[in-house]
């Protein structure tokens, strides 16, 4: 094992503009640039830009692909036209999650894997013995960049700058198309709760893609670092593996049952675990919470019933820049209504249970 | 990174300045830009005592919270209630109007831990990366 911190084709303009990096999954990656309230608030309000290209890009290409991804992942990948995208989880014989993804199908024969970061190599190792048969599993992670542009103005701005008609793009869709004059592949796709576009392309070609997206506004789209991603996933319910997501998690225990495609023919991995879990019914629950004092609830805080016994664990917490209180998703076994306490450092403080997500910015 | 050189400093990022038998405790520059936005603090209640060197409250920023610790021993006489409705004040002025609380000191002599001055805890944070 070596220790070697990678940086992202993006680093001279997160030190162009003073970024406050930090180590994440083997990257030196934007924490935040100024303030990671304002950063959270732009996407809400307008648009900012991430830096996402610490993400895993792996090709799933040629004529037995489809089928392939099928046996692979617990989604129904073959079934995607092209030109669109999936959320879906690649879990183990038992049925626990190794990574969540999101699948892109690019071309009839050409699927574009994206996994987490800190679980690249290993969903890297597992495409590739799980695939065979007229598939080639690729990693593409290197000659790949990935800038997003998230919030309600995105699509206008974006516009700006690209050749291909963004409105009638549906959510998770994607295309070819250039943004700069350079290749890319534009999709509809986020982690923010906001309408908003991810943008792979080549890493040379990163800096000025990013440049003209920054430009694209009279005043400038801000930047917005890792601190305000994970506080507008948090409002929008989104799972983060290593928190909600784990390999001793199943996806129905996630709520995200409906990613388990076991109407799909044929085997896969996982499936004999996965239709006995379906069958039976979690055993615990991911609830949300909001906080009643202005104690935060963390990552790995203990869950308290009325009576002060312990019935499960805060995931992740923060506190809300859109809803102004501490927000929490936890693990609960048993009734999942409350009212729940969390041990906040030794004090008990009173949460309630709200539904997930937290904040739609339909509504 | 501002560091002003009338203040004191604690390895914990706490200033102190002392004027007359008040010592004035806030958090320094470097604090908050490690912490990022802070979104709440608890401090000491006025009347309790303090002991240098021991938790006294608690500083909640969007991704972290911090133990906030009393640098001299004495007892609170004021606290910033400003903080309250505007935690934000930390962040943006954490020597000025984002100080925290103040302790009386007998005889203008702080008792306890043996404070930074400013080029010891400039070299302090920047040894700290």
């Amino acid at each position: 094992m070596t220790s070697t911190v990678r940086d992202t084709p993006l680093l001279n303009v997160h030190e162009r503009l003073g970024a406050t990096m930090t180590e994440f999954a083997g990257w030196r990656m934007p924490l935040r640039y100024g303030s990671e309230t304002a950063e959270h608030n732009a996407v809400r309000t307008g648009a900012a830009l991430f830096d996402l290209s610490h993400m895993g890009e792996i090709a799933v290409t040629g004529p037995g692909a489809g089928d392939a991804l099928d046996y692979a992942v617990c989604g129904w990948p073959s079934k995607l036209a092209v030109g669109r995208a999936r959320y879906t989880m690649i879990c183990a014989p038992d049925g626990g999650i190794l990574d969540d993804l999101i699948i892109y199908r690019q071309a009839p024969e050409r699927f574009l894997v994206v996994a987490n970061a800190a679980n690249a190599a290993v969903v890297l190792g597992e495409l590739r013995s799980r695939c065979s048969g007229g598939a080639l599993v690729t990693d593409e992670s290197a000659v790949t960049g990935l800038i997003s542009i998230q919030g309600p103005n995105g699509l206008g701005f974006l516009a700006r700058v690209t050749d291909i008609a963004l409105a009638p793009m549906a959510y998770y869709a994607g295309a070819y198309g250039r943004v700069a004059g350079r290749e890319a592949w534009i999709a509809r796709t986020g982690y923010t709760g906001e309408d908003g576009f991810e943008i792979f392309c080549a890493p040379g070609d990163c800096e000025p893609v990013w440049d003209a997206l920054a430009g694209s506004a009279a005043g400038g789209v801000p930047a917005a670092g890792l601190a305000a991603r994970d506080t507008l996933r948090l409002e929008a319910g989104m799972p983060l593996y290593g928190n909600e997501l784990g390999p001793d998690v199943t996806p129905y225990e996630a709520g995200l049952g409906r990613v388990v495609r076991l109407d799909k023919p044929g085997d896969f991995v996982g499936r004999e675990a996965l239709a006995a879990r379906a069958a039976q019914g979690p055993r615990r629950t991911l609830i949300g919470l909001l906080g009643l004092s202005r104690r935060v609830p963390r990552h790995g805080y203990a869950v308290l019933s009325d009576a002060g016994e312990r019935v499960g664990v805060v995931t992740s917490g923060a506190p809300s820049p859109t809803l102004g209180r501490p927000i929490a998703m936890a693990y609960v076994a048993g009734p999942a209504n409350g009212p729940f306490g969390i041990d906040v450092r030794g004090k008990t403080e009173p949460a309630e249970v709200t539904g997930l997500p937290f904040y739609d910015r339909r509504k | 990174m501002s560091v002003p050189a009338e203040l004191r400093y604690t390895q914990e990022h706490e200033w102190v300045a002392i004027e007359g038998d008040t010592a004035t405790i806030g958090i320094t520059d470097y604090a908050t830009q490690q912490l990022g936005d802070v979104v709440y603090v608890s401090l000491p209640e006025v009347g309790a005592a303090v002991t240098a060197g021991e938790p006294c409250g608690e500083v909640e920023s969007t991704k972290s919270v911090s133990e906030l610790y009393a640098p001299v021993d004495g007892e609170v006489v004021e606290v910033n209630e400003e903080l309250d409705d505007d935690p934000g004040l930390i962040n943006a002025e954490p020597y000025g109007l984002g100080w925290m609380f103040r302790v009386r000191v007998p005889d203008g002599h702080s008792t306890g831990l043996v404070l930074l001055s400013p080029t010891e805890y400039d070299t302090l944070t920047k040894s700290a990366g």
